[in-house]
């Protein structure tokens, strides 16, 4: 099906000039010398981006990568200082939970409030309210001040009305899954509704997993430029990537800073399916360093799928597995044997610490491997179900 | 697998067209889609009206009867001090009914430029967080401050009714009233549109309005009437620029409707009033009608950078 585009951002560059100076007088002392020392920051450079009906694309970055920055310009909160966005069908932009509602005002009148500001009319909101106070769970309190809630109310009432708004499309920054887990699980079962209602979504969010979950289109986000635009899979690996290259550039410039050598370090890990007869055994080894041993080492791994999600953990402390502690360089083999996960590919996480969880060394997604085998239904585990059915006669027959 | 109602929502905005978000549009054009912005908002002005006046006295148990007694402690002090201390009372038949009227009129006029000036600055979290038409901010303080006015029209009614020493004088010029209240409105927000907009640039505007309104009120004639500025100008250039304020007019038209002993040659001396009065005041309301266009617009174009000013 051929999806028409609902926003469409062209060339889109945002500066901001940061001066530090607000006052009338400060302004006049410091005007000649303003021009040369304000600060220019371009938040977003040449960003391009057309998003399809229906879609759910995810914004990730790094903090600062100008990703809240867009999603506002979108919204149009902020202006682009160059470039256009056009837009159609109905917005709810859900940057702040809660934005607009009144201390003094009570639960009732902060909805109805609430709505208007997220540009539903009055009569529409009275046909949902019911639902609205319904999903918070506050009956009760409805008619109290919004100032005695507590915190779990606030954001679970906002929550409440944000989602129950009719948008074509729905700009959400950071505020999925508040309040309890049962009042999370009802939030992403809302959301996966307005999925399959074709509203369309764009979610800004530092949780890998969330939208490896949620969205079918990942934009990474780079220092205001779009780095990646595609799918979720990939989206997330380059993403992680990033994160690991600034970890790791953060851990040299520690080290030559401390000119401190890591008493362990992981060389090198690598990960072999080996597949026979409908099962799974991964054969992962890890060679490791041992510059200085201290009186005991852990060597943990852990396997993710590429959506970002923890399948399994687990420590060479867990098995009370005595290590090699000599200095010099070790080859540990791990058998993880009959691995039951489906189709796909999945990443290994490799890290030697101590038993007390200080970190020496990590290699997070330093192997993968993949599993091909054909499996019956689809999801993460493998499972070979088998049907049987027992009939009785029916009593009307 | 795509599900009929995926399809028609598909389908829909398909066909709507493509609106450019924050653009900047030429000048006609903008004014005429920011009005239309407004005006698809206007529940949202209503409930922050409501807001506004709900917030204000929600847990005082006298409640709006407060927004009666500032103008009521003001009213008593002119009286006692102006009206009998320096004698103001005797060439100004009916002085706390003038007074009123005064007080009334500009009390409107202060509370809504002086509430736009910083409506936007207080509305910072939405502003910062949501898309709105933001003249909605500067607009809701006009609902409120119209709201505070009319309590205090119901008083200013019935002291009319029940202290006028004059009969009420029904006839054209009652239409002043109306007029002189639409004219104090349409100014004010023109002004408060653009003051609201530079506040959030330079914080320094607040302060200075709040100095110029203590000025302005001494120029007009809202404590002394009109008569004693004539008897000292004598019509002269200084006196049109006087009579040059908007805010001047509207208190003299509004005075010349209600305050009907001031229109009679009774217990005093005459009492002078401008030449075609009704004239000047239908003037200053189209220039104050038109004055709103370009507001509307410097409002517009410094808008774009609210967001990360505040």
């Amino acid at each position: 099906m051929n999806h028409p585009t609902i926003a469409r951002v062209s060339d889109v560059s945002k500066r901001f000039v940061l001066h530090k100076d607000k006052s009338l007088k400060e302004r006049l002392v410091n005007f000649a010398a303003s021009r040369r020392h304000r600060d220019d920051f371009w938040a977003l450079k040449d960003v391009n981006l057309d998003i399809e009906v229906g879609s759910t694309v995810g914004l990730v970055g790094h903090n600062g990568s100008g990703k809240s920055t867009l999603l506002k310009v979108i919204g149009g909160i902020i202006e682009p200082t160059t470039g256009m966005v056009e837009r159609r069908g109905r917005l709810a932009a859900l940057l702040e939970l809660g934005a607009g509602f009144h201390p003094d005002l009570t639960g009732r009148e902060n909805v109805y409030l609430n709505a208007a500001i997220l540009g539903q009319s009055r009569a529409e909101t009275a046909r949902v309210f019911d639902e609205i106070v319904e999903f918070s769970g506050i009956e009760a309190f409805i008619d109290t001040q919004v100032k005695f809630y507590s915190s779990g109310m606030y954001v679970r009432l906002a929550f409440a009305v944000a989602i129950h708004v009719d948008p074509d499309l729905l700009l959400v920054d950071e505020v999925l899954a508040v309040g309890d887990e049962p009042f999370q699980r009802k939030c992403m079962d809302k959301i996966a509704q307005f999925q399959s209602e074709g509203r369309t979504i764009l979610l800004v969010s530092h949780s890998a997993e969330q939208v490896g979950s949620l969205c079918d289109r990942v934009v990474v986000l780079h220092s205001g430029e779009i780095r990646y635009d595609g799918a979720t899979e990939r989206g997330i690996q380059i993403l992680r990537a990033g994160y690991e290259d600034e970890r790791r550039h953060q851990e040299q410039a520690h080290q030559s800073v401390t000119g401190e050598v890591p008493p362990y370090s992981i060389v090198e890990a690598t990960a072999e399916a080996q597949e026979s007869s409908g099962s799974l055994d991964v054969i992962v080894r890890v060679t490791v360093d041992i510059e200085r041993p201290r009186d005991h080492w852990v060597l943990g791994l852990s396997i993710d799928n590429t959506l970002g999600m923890r399948l399994y953990g687990v420590t060479s402390l867990d098995l009370d597995v005595e290590l090699p502690n000599a200095v010099g360089r070790h080859d540990i083999v791990v058998t993880l044997p009959d691995v039951r996960v489906g189709t796909g590919t999945y990443l290994l996480n490799v890290g030697v610490g101590d038993r007390f969880g200080q970190n020496y060394d990590r290699a997070p997604g330093a192997a993968s491997f993949q599993t091909t085998a054909p499996t019956a239904g689809h999801g993460l585990l493998r499972i070979n179900p088998r049907f049987a059915s027992q009939s009785a006669k029916s009593p009307h027959a | 697998m795509t599900s009929p109602e995926i399809m028609e929502r598909a389908n829909r905005i398909a066909a709507l067209p493509f609106v450019v978000v924050g653009g900047r549009s030429s000048f006609a054009r903008g004014a005429r889609s920011s009005l239309l912005d407004i005006w698809d908002h206007r529940e949202l002005l209503a409930g922050l009206v409501r807001r506004e006046i709900k917030s204000r006295y929600k847990d005082s148990s006298l409640g709006i009867v407060w927004s009666l007694f500032r103008p009521l402690a003001q009213l008593l002090i002119y009286y006692l001090a102006i009206g009998k201390v320096l004698g103001a009372a005797r060439g100004t038949p009916d002085f706390a009914i003038f007074v009123f009227i005064g007080l009334t009129t500009w009390g409107l006029y202060a509370e809504i430029i002086q509430g736009s000036t910083t409506s936007v600055l207080n509305n910072a979290g939405l502003v910062k967080k949501v898309y709105l038409p933001r003249e909605i901010f500067p607009l809701s303080t006009v609902g409120s401050a119209m709201f505070n006015a009319l309590v205090q029209m119901v008083v200013l009614a019935l002291a009319i009714v029940f202290l006028s020493s004059a009969p009420f004088r029904f006839g054209w010029t009652l239409l002043y009233a109306p007029l002189g209240i639409a004219t104090v409105i349409v100014f004010a927000v023109a002004v408060g549109l653009v003051l609201s907009a530079l506040n959030v640039y330079l914080r320094d505007t607040q302060h200075l309005v709040e100095i110029v309104m203590i000025v302005l009120f001494w120029a007009s004639p809202i404590v002394y009437s009109y008569t004693y500025v004539h008897a000292l100008l004598h019509g002269n250039w200084l006196e049109q620029v006087y009579l040059a304020n908007p805010a001047t007019i509207a208190i003299l038209g509004v005075q010349k409707a209600l305050w009907a002993a001031g229109s009679l040659n009774i217990g005093g001396i005459a009492q002078a009033w401008p030449p075609d009065l009704g004239l000047r005041l239908a003037i200053t309301l189209l220039v104050s009608l038109a004055l709103l266009l370009p507001a509307q617009r410097i409002f517009a174009r410094l808008q774009g950078n609210f967001a990360q000013e505040l």
